[in-house]
């Protein structure tokens, strides 16, 4: 047995600033070498967890510490957060935010210049991290010319630098499109390997992270732990499901099935596992699921038309884009980290002009539209509600653009209300935005868009790094307004999930040509589509595969309607 | 990106090879230099000199044209400016009224003035390109390891550098609520009155502010996180050793300074005067 390398005892910790602790009675054992994956839903302590173990807390976020705990058989309390960092290498999510200096180079020496290691070292040292994780051609390049990908790399280089004995990634893949994700997890396996170090994954984005191995999975929920398991014992247990946890797709599709999952069939990789007792009943469950006739496609709202654009005229960003969207239509717009896809809604709203094209509403070329002028018939919600939010009060900002407008008072009062109500923010209209959570905040500034009354609404990255619930929470909203009002929406995502169970149509670009305009459930089971794309082909494709069935998208199509029907009843 | 405006720009030239304390010093005592003379046969040296300098570094219209022309703009109102608030200033500087022509009321235009006012034209023009000079060639992580070595705590010169790092990301932001509060109706552009536009103004200070803390929180932990402030000294990656030409270069400034401060202030004035 190896040695314990983070080993928690009866812990508990309560934030300063909180009443109940957001820890409480772990017992925890990590040991030298092991991968392990902390999965549980926002706000069940698995962050915390994470920042005890590098030393954030108690260090930065300070609180009550209750139990022992030991890093590397030392006593975090005395080695202090710079003692710790030399043993814990931390990766934050935000790409962008944890990137320090003004060039690669840079970022990666900047743990190794606080040690005051000395210039030809430093340079030495960085080009060795740099080659294995392959950005040794981007050493002198500024952050704004990087990928987020890229951007990933830099960081597990700038604390691979350090020969560090753990390695702690805080939801690494939350701001990455699939197939960066997965080559991600797949460079995180090979650092582990080659290293023998000790790896710890946070990750609620269960089924992506499970690409590759890892020795155990750990369950929180609500500040403790529910399950320790080996994947394949906690994949066959109801456990996920029932914590808010969503389950690899293949596995949900075989429960649909009534077939219950067993821990010897290895269902940690769809590819590898004994999928042979299964094959009848998803067969039989596939016959049995009927769909609905297809809904007629309303009047078409816009139009773009032959679209291009480039920056400086050089480098293309779009080319040749026609597609149109149709009263009550929710459509996905996808493809990898900067295919294009932003640039498209801005060039929708006005904030850019296309070099060439047209963008038609109800047939009107809206190119003498101002910004203002576009946004009355098209809604634009960015990913970030912070950046949305300038007014304190919940009705003051919905009010907002009503009140620039000119709009009399009685009619503000009162559409903002409405507006409320539907949107579940009506007990809260006198509260300050401050006390709400992420999701309310996010309901308010797609409020704030409602009360124009656009016919379309753009958003962009609607649930970028919420867990399961919010994510469910967001977008059941969203359909919700998208059935009762009537209004159009096109989601801007990299989320296959939500581009499969949400959309019924879906936009693909990549490298600012459009791919497809198809249904989610042939982009997703069509392989040189999701390649090019940078998304995954779902499991269910697999699985279907598997199973001998003949039609793989029809597969995914019944998968999601099942889905959707039983999340209804 | 392409074609940030007055953003340092890695070229391979001597003066971009200098190390960024001499440039500052440089930039110092050449503005300063500048700024005390009016000895016009000073500023002339100056000022071709500084042309030669940004030929040297190899700086390109694009990079600084824009603000270039801020600058003359603010130029031109000075210079008319002075001229409507005290037409005869050139006349107390230097003795004698050589009038020109009348323009109106008190407005005459004489030589002394043109003279005055071609001084303060030069004095600009040989401060801008230094200027310039100095934010273009100067790699910004390169100047904060070398403060650092002249005695300016760490601290302070880690964040110059960080705030130049951010600069970018805060634009960008910056656009992005701007944009996404012109589609909510709150009018930017020059459609909108003055007093409408300060005021929604707040609708996009707000949310860059807020978003910025945010940003701050993130920096400030991932700092933390590698070591960031653990002892009191730290080593650079971006270091430059002092090399033979910045030794030439400071060696050249101080001199330089030295004998036009002595040509100018020998006469016991610091204008040259023709008129006498």
């Amino acid at each position: 047995m190896l040695d314990p390398i983070i080993e928690f005892q009866d812990f508990s910790f309560k934030y300063r600033a909180q009443q109940e602790p957001t820890l409480k009675q772990i017992s925890l054992t990590i040991r030298q070498g092991e991968k392990v994956l902390i999965v549980g839903p926002s706000g069940s302590g698995k962050s915390t967890l994470a920042h005890c173990i590098n030393g954030l807390i108690p260090f930065a976020f300070p609180g009550e510490i209750t139990g022992t705990y030991r890093i590397c058989g030392q006593d975090p309390q005395k080695l202090g957060i710079f003692g710790l960092n030399k043993l814990v290498g931390t990766v934050l999510q935000d790409t962008d935010g944890q990137f320090i200096g003004l060039t690669v180079a840079e970022d990666i020496a900047f743990a190794l210049e606080n040690d005051c290691v000395p210039q030809e070292e430093m340079i030495a040292g960085v080009r060795e991290v740099a080659g294995q994780v392959a950005v040794e051609k981007l050493l002198h390049h500024a952050p704004g010319e990087l990928s987020g990908g890229q951007k990933q790399r830099v960081s597990m280089a700038g604390v691979m630098v350090d020969d560090v004995e753990i390695f702690l990634f805080d939801e690494p893949l939350a701001n990455l499109d699939p197939a960066t994700g997965k080559r991600a997890i797949d460079l995180i396996d090979q650092i582990q390997k080659k290293r023998n170090a000790t790896v710890v994954i946070i990750e609620h984005r269960l089924e992506d992270a499970l690409y590759r191995d890892v020795d155990r999975i750990i369950l929180f929920g609500e500040g403790e732990i529910l399950a320790d398991m080996t994947p394949d014992e906690l994949l066959s247990t109801d456990l996920l499901l029932t914590n808010g946890i969503r389950e690899p797709l293949y596995l949900a599709a075989i429960r649909h099935a009534g077939a219950s999952v067993a821990p010897q069939d290895h269902p940690q990789h769809v590819e590898q596992m004994n999928l042979a007792p299964y094959i009848e009943p998803v067969k039989e469950w596939f016959c049995h699921v009927t769909l609905p006739p297809k809904k007629e496609a309303g009047e078409e709202q816009l139009r773009i038309e032959d679209l291009s654009y480039a920056y400086d005229h050089d480098i293309n960003v779009l080319q040749h884009i026609n597609f149109a969207l149709h009263r009550g239509e929710m459509v996905s717009l996808v493809g990898k980290n900067g295919a294009g896809k932003s640039t498209l809604a801005r060039l929708i709203c006005g904030f850019m002009m296309p070099d060439h094209g047209r963008i038609l509403f109800h047939e009107e070329d809206m190119a003498k539209l101002s910004v203002k002028e576009r946004g009355d018939r098209v809604g634009y919600v960015m990913q970030n509600p912070n950046q949305m939010i300038s007014k304190a009060m919940i009705y003051d900002e919905v009010a907002l653009g009503l009140t620039v407008r000119g709009v009399p008072e009685e009619e503000i009062k009162e559409r903002v209300y409405e507006t409320l109500k539907i949107c579940g923010l009506y007990p809260f209209r006198n509260w300050p935005i401050s006390a709400l959570s992420y999701g309310q905040k996010k309901r308010v500034t797609i409020a704030s868009i409602l009360v124009l009354k656009p016919e379309i609404m753009i958003l962009d990255e609607a649930t970028a790094g919420q867990d399961y619930h919010h994510y469910t929470e967001i977008m059941e909203f969203l359909r919700r307004i998208n059935r009762e009002l009537g209004i159009t929406i096109l989601l801007i995502t990299h989320d296959m999930h939500l581009m499969l169970e949400y959309t019924d149509r879906a936009i693909v670009i990549a490298d600012g040509e459009m791919l497809t305009d198809s249904t989610p459930a042939d982009v997703l089971t069509r392989e040189e589509i999701a390649g090019k794309a940078y998304l995954k082909k779902t499991s269910l494709y697999d699985l279907a595969l598997a199973c001998g069935i003949e039609e793989p998208a029809e597969f995914v199509n019944r998968f999601i309607y099942y889905e959707r029907e039983h999340r209804e009843n | 990106m392409a074609g940030r405006v007055l953003t340092y720009e890695e070229k391979n030239t001597w003066i971009h090879r200098l190390s960024g304390v001499t440039k500052l010093v440089f930039f110092l005592l050449w503005s300063i230099t500048s700024m005390l003379s009016y000895d016009t046969r000073v500023l002339i040296v100056m000022f071709v000199l500084s042309l030669v300098i940004l030929r040297a570094s190899q700086t390109k219209w694009k990079q600084v044209g824009g603000v270039f022309q801020f600058i003359l703009i603010f130029l031109i109102i000075n210079i008319l400016a002075i001229f409507l608030f005290s037409p005869d200033q050139g006349t107390t500087i230097y003795g004698t009224r050589t009038v020109l022509c009348h323009i109106a009321g008190p407005y005459d235009l004489t030589l002394e003035q043109l003279f005055y006012e071609a001084n303060i034209i030069l004095k600009y023009l040989t401060v801008v390109p230094a200027v310039f000079m100095f934010i273009v060639t100067t790699n910004p992580s390169e100047l904060a390891a070398s403060l650092n070595k002249i005695g300016v705590s760490y601290d302070i010169c880690y964040s110059i550098a960080i705030a130049l790092r951010y600069i970018p990301d805060v634009q960008d932001d910056y656009h992005k609520i701007r944009n996404a509060q012109e589609a909510r109706g709150i009018e930017m552009s020059k459609k909108a009155s003055l007093t409408e536009r300060i005021k929604s103004t707040s609708a996009i200070l707000f949310p860059l502010i807020f978003s910025s803390m945010d940003r701050i929180d993130v920096v400030s932990n991932a700092m933390q996180l590698r070591g960031f402030g653990k002892t009191k000294k730290r080593t650079w990656y971006s270091a430059k050793k002092p090399e033979r030409n910045d030794y030439l270069v400071l060696g050249f400034i101080i001199l330089f300074s030295a004998i036009a401060l002595i040509i100018t202030f020998h006469d016991g004035n610091r204008f040259y005067n023709p008129f006498q």
